[in-house]
């Protein structure tokens, strides 16, 4: 379909998109390949200093992580992150979208801001805030909690609650997003396919899982992608709401390759790392699409 | 039938509740006086409301200047962004050239691609160009914006063919048609994609965290968790600290939400 226009039209497209293109080569492309050539090196401080003393080491900087306990620690982290994160997240915002979607809602301008403000939010001044709610003795999640006789949760000082803590901080500031992609799926569903399963008298629940669910299925798919993508990229919630700590039980790997490559300088590993979150992604993301064909989803 | 209504919208109350009250209560403690707000029951209300906090912000911490930082680094990114993706959008939905539809499915396959794979490497590439520690640095990433200039083509790809047809018949040049017939035509989609780029480098954490050695250069984000760090016990302060970080982009985005939120769904879904 692409017959090549006349010659100054095809001049002038190569000449509009080539500062764009140019612009992803120099700071995309060429970066993102780099990491892999940078991983295969030593590349520290030293030859930070002096490129003479950069060397080839072949696969040393993955064995070396391989066998860093603290390297398995940030993976296990980042991998309960996608675990527990991605059908929280999903579950939260599909819930919020077909809330905003029903057709007995009132005011549902007003609801579908309020819902999604926090997304637009600075992760770092909301990450605070959520710090302080979650403060052991003064914080407002504590206290609605012992208003129905819970005891107080050290959320952010206990190695065990840390990691759910900032799912709900995660979880709070992004699933408007979400939220949003499931509602323009939702409005494309017909509510008379809805309105005949009611009719039989099929419940709430009974609908949702056998007319709307299998009509947004792609949605669904789509959302889970982004959330897993999301969640093996935290980093800003733990170095602001708990430096990785209590115990290391917040350390990402993303969190762990910032602190390899710009606390350490010990860039070569660092860049190994992130190679490894790159197949980590694309694995993750290969066995959804797989199980969706399966369920015959897309 | 009214029933059902009202626990409808009495439960969408309710996650309301859940997503604002934070930000209420930022505001809130950010008008109450040092230590007021360590007691517990936590208090909802200041008992004396004060501009203490947010006096000793622009005060002894500068946040003034953080805050120009910001602004300055926002506007260069959108600006950048926009020059550098709407002719290349616009390129790639309209304009006939050999290799045109390969580049563009390579480019949307890139997306997939998260930008902090390649961090490392970008920071050696800027220190060999000399741009570490600079905003150049800082606002290179928003150069190689592919999210937009998918956003520009999907947008671009709705203005009739005859249009551009007829101008060119008239004899203008294909830089003259994108200036006096495209461009106004885009308006709505410019919004969108300003108030993305604007509101993604606002709220950026973690490259100005990387590029930005020099404490002078700091953008608020970055000023504030460094600010977070030092004075951990200063609830007021830091909130009035949050304030200032996020209130621009908040009342930016109420403002113009219907350009953000249709942009979001042109994005993701398809048909």
């Amino acid at each position: 379909m692409t017959g090549v226009g006349r010659p100054g039209e095809a001049r002038a497209g190569w000449a509009m998109s080539a500062p764009a293109l140019a612009a992803i080569l120099a700071f995309f492309v060429v970066p993102a390949i780099g990491s892999l050539f940078l991983s295969f090196t030593d590349f520290d401080i030293y030859a930070l200093a002096d490129l003479d003393n950069l060397r080839f080491v072949g696969f040393q900087n993955y064995e070396r992580l391989v066998a860093n306990p603290l390297f398995w620690k940030a993976m296990t982290n980042s991998l309960l992150f996608v675990a527990i994160g991605t059908p929280f997240i999903v579950a939260l915002s599909l819930f919020a979208a077909l809330l905003i979607n029903s057709r007995w809602l009132k005011w549902r301008p007003v609801w579908r801001v309020a819902l999604f403000a926090p997304y637009v939010t600075t992760l770092v001044a909301t990450a605070v805030v959520w710090r302080y709610l979650l403060h052991t003795r003064y914080g407002l999640v504590n206290y609605l909690l012992s208003l129905v006789g819970i005891a107080p949760v050290d959320w952010l000082g206990s190695p065990t609650a840390s990691l759910p803590a900032i799912l709900i901080f995660v979880g709070w500031k992004t699933f408007g997003y979400s939220m949003i992609i499931f509602l323009a799926a939702l409005q494309t569903v017909p509510r008379e396919l809805d309105e005949a399963a009611r009719i039989d008298g099929a419940g709430w629940f009974t609908r949702l899982r056998h007319v709307t669910l299998p009509a947004i299925a792609p949605t669904v798919l789509l959302v889970s992608v982004l959330t897993v993508a999301a969640m093996f990229q935290l980093f800003a919630e733990p170095y602001v709401m708990t430096q990785g700590g209590p115990a290391q039980s917040t350390v990402t790997i993303l969190y762990f390759m910032y602190e390899e490559g710009f606390k350490w300088w010990n860039l070569g590993s660092g860049a190994a790392v992130a190679f490894l979150l790159f197949l980590c992604i694309l694995a993750v993301t290969l066995v959804q699409l797989r199980l969706a064909r399966r369920s015959g989803a897309i | 039938m009214s029933l059902r209504r009202w626990t409808v919208t009495l439960l969408a109350a309710l996650v309301a509740l859940f997503t604002i009250a934070p930000l209420l209560w930022m505001l809130s403690v950010s008008f109450m006086a040092r230590g007021e707000a360590a007691q517990f029951p936590p208090p909802l209300l200041p008992g004396d409301p004060t501009l203490d906090n947010y006096r000793a912000l622009f005060g002894s911490f500068g946040i003034g200047h953080f805050l120009i930082n910001s602004l300055l680094v926002s506007t260069l990114a959108t600006l950048l962004a926009l020059f550098f993706t709407i002719p290349a959008g616009y390129a790639f939905a309209k304009l006939r050239f050999r290799g045109r539809d390969a580049t563009f499915r390579l480019l949307v396959a890139a997306l997939v691609v998260p930008g902090q794979i390649g961090m490392l490497p970008l920071f050696l590439e800027l220190k060999a160009m000399g741009l570490v520690n600079s905003y150049a640095g800082a606002l290179v990433p928003w150069l190689a914006g592919i999210f937009g200039i998918f956003l520009v083509r999907q947008y671009c790809l709705t203005i009739p063919d005859e249009m551009l047809e007829a101008a060119r018949i008239d004899g203008a040049s294909e830089a003259q048609i994108l200036r006096r017939i495209v461009l106004p035509l885009l308006s709505p989609i410019i919004v969108t994609l300003a108030l993305f780029v604007f509101l993604g480098s606002w709220n950026d954490f973690m490259w100005p965290l990387i590029i930005l050695a020099d404490q002078d250069l700091y953008t608020l984000p970055v000023a504030l968790a460094a600010m977070s760090r030092e004075h951990v016990q200063d609830n007021e302060l830091m909130m009035a600290g949050a304030v200032v970080t996020t209130l621009p982009v908040l009342v930016l985005f109420l403002a113009l939400q219907r350009f953000y939120l249709s942009g979001l769904t042109t994005g993701s879904v398809k048909g």
